[in-house]
């Protein structure tokens, strides 16, 4: 337990998290890049085609990754924002920081690879489902936290306002969900369902399981990057920075 | 035993007091009251000039249309709830009285409510005669609206006072607010929709009305909040 509480004040030390994060990093590459591989091939090339869809279902195995990533991203950035409020850690500002792109890059990998799956599907590039209008709105949530903090020139203040939008949106986020779910039913549309709520086979379950631990990782390991970039950037003039980089 | 932070007045008071000192700036420049009436007037007109003069076409989109632009106006208007006070140093003052921050900015917010929002919602069944509302609807328009824009105020109170430190923050409020003001339109359409089909419109009132108490409990803290992070960029 001690052990623990050690470990969670030293995460708020920018020098040692710098070094920490550095090794972490040299670590989740080549597992990162490995299972993106494996996950690729398998779903790609080894998994059957579908019974009905033949072979354009595959694009699932980035599609899905990226949409169940892209969600959790956001409660991410919600418990490094209440983090941040509570506890005032500067580390939390950092991390809230770095997820937000990331989240919103995913979200938007989750839109287009369904626009290209729905064309030959649906023969609609575009069509206001329930989780692809939810989709959407998530997706102008993660702009606008990435607008405001640009928008302060007080980067703290930047940082403590995104949080507050974060924790504002955590909280509307499952009214939102709720209620284009309903407007969804409410209008429904002619005939939309193409594919019923059959199970997925195993010999295509176990890729997609691959490829979302995979991006998982990635979504870990970019995080990790743009905090290292960000503790470059605010501690350019520092002396640990300046000893750990070896320029005087 | 020392009394330094004991308010002199009571919260109610202090409450009531920014409510009548907003209310009274915002009766002082008639312009404030007016303008979002006239842009809600006006946008409604741009409707069946673009969409056609067919009755029944406009019917059948009136209480989308009404909703969406009700949406419009109170996000044009949001954008300038806190400016003044920022400006002239009033919200310093706010920030440093002993009362909650949040309790004062509500008061604040409540005025510019009575007199954006609700006057609004009044005037409302108007334009929803001119583009043929069935006037079943009416009465349910009116009512959404009242709890609507309460829930819309609220939201937009919250994303002002993120944005009032920012230079043209206007667009960039817009940003914050429409994807977290979705359920509002959505339970609004649809209690109009409901009502016009003549079928119940009670389980979109009672929802919107949740989201409306739900969010005059939560709404002021983020408001507070907000507003301690403005003041000190």
């Amino acid at each position: 337990m001690r052990g623990m509480w050690a470990f969670i004040h030293k995460l708020g030390s920018p020098p040692w998290f710098f070094g920490f994060s550095g090794t972490l990093v040299r670590w989740l590459l080549p597992v990162t890049v490995l299972l993106l591989a494996v996950g690729a091939y398998w779903g790609l090339l080894v998994a059957p085609p579908d019974f009905r869809q033949g072979n354009s279902y595959r694009i699932i195995y980035i599609h899905v990754p990226a949409a169940v990533v892209a969600l959790a991203g956001y409660y991410v950035m919600a418990i490094a924002g209440a983090i941040s409020l509570i506890w005032r850690i500067k580390m939390a500002d950092v991390a809230m920081r770095a997820a937000a792109p990331v989240g919103a890059v995913l979200t938007a990998v989750a839109l287009v690879t369904g626009a290209i799956w729905g064309k030959p599907t649906w023969g609609a590039w575009w069509v206001w489902d329930a989780r692809i209008t939810s989709m959407l709105i998530l997706l102008f949530l993660y702009l606008g936290v990435v607008a405001l903090f640009e928008a302060y020139e007080n980067k703290t203040a930047a940082a403590k306002a995104c949080a507050v939008l974060t924790l504002v949106g955590t909280v509307n986020i499952p009214i939102i969900y709720k209620s284009v779910d309903w407007w969804y039913s409410l209008h429904q549309p002619a005939s939309l369902k193409f594919t019923g709520e059959s199970a997925i086979d195993a010999s295509m379950l176990y890729p997609l399981l691959v490829m979302i631990g995979a991006f998982y990782l990635l979504f870990a390991m970019s995080m990790l990057l743009n905090m290292r970039a960000e503790l470059l950037w605010q501690h350019r003039n520092a002396h640990w920075l300046r000893q750990r980089l070896d320029v005087s | 035993m020392p009394s330094v932070d004991r308010p002199s007045l009571s919260l109610l008071t202090a409450f009531g007091r920014q409510f009548r000192r907003h209310g009274q700036a915002l009766m002082a420049s008639l312009t404030d009251v007016a303008n979002p009436l006239l842009f809600f007037f006006m946008v409604v007109t741009l409707f069946p000039l673009g969409l056609g003069p067919d009755p029944q076409q406009l019917a059948s989109m009136a209480p989308g249309i009404l909703w969406v632009v009700a949406l419009l106006a109170s996000l044009m208007v949001s954008a300038r709830m806190f400016a003044s006070d920022f400006e002239d140093g009033s919200l310093e003052q706010m920030a440093l009285a002993s009362h909650p921050l949040s309790v004062l900015a509500l008061g604040e917010v409540a005025a510019h409510w009575l007199a954006t929002g609700c006057l609004l919602a009044v005037v409302s069944p108007l334009f929803a005669m001119m583009l043929g509302l069935p006037s079943q609807g009416l009465g349910v328009l009116v009512l959404s609206l009242l709890l609507g824009t309460l829930c819309l105020t609220l939201i937009g109170a919250v994303g002002s006072a993120l944005t009032v430190s920012i230079r043209r923050g206007g667009l960039l409020l817009s940003l914050l607010i429409i994807p977290l003001n979705v359920p509002v339109l959505i339970f609004g359409t649809a209690a109009v929709t409901e009502a016009v089909m003549g079928r119940d419109p009670s389980t979109w009132l009672t929802l919107m009305g949740a989201l409306a108490a739900g969010m005059l409990a939560l709404a002021p803290l983020a408001m507070g909040a907000a507003l301690r992070i403005s003041l000190d960029s």
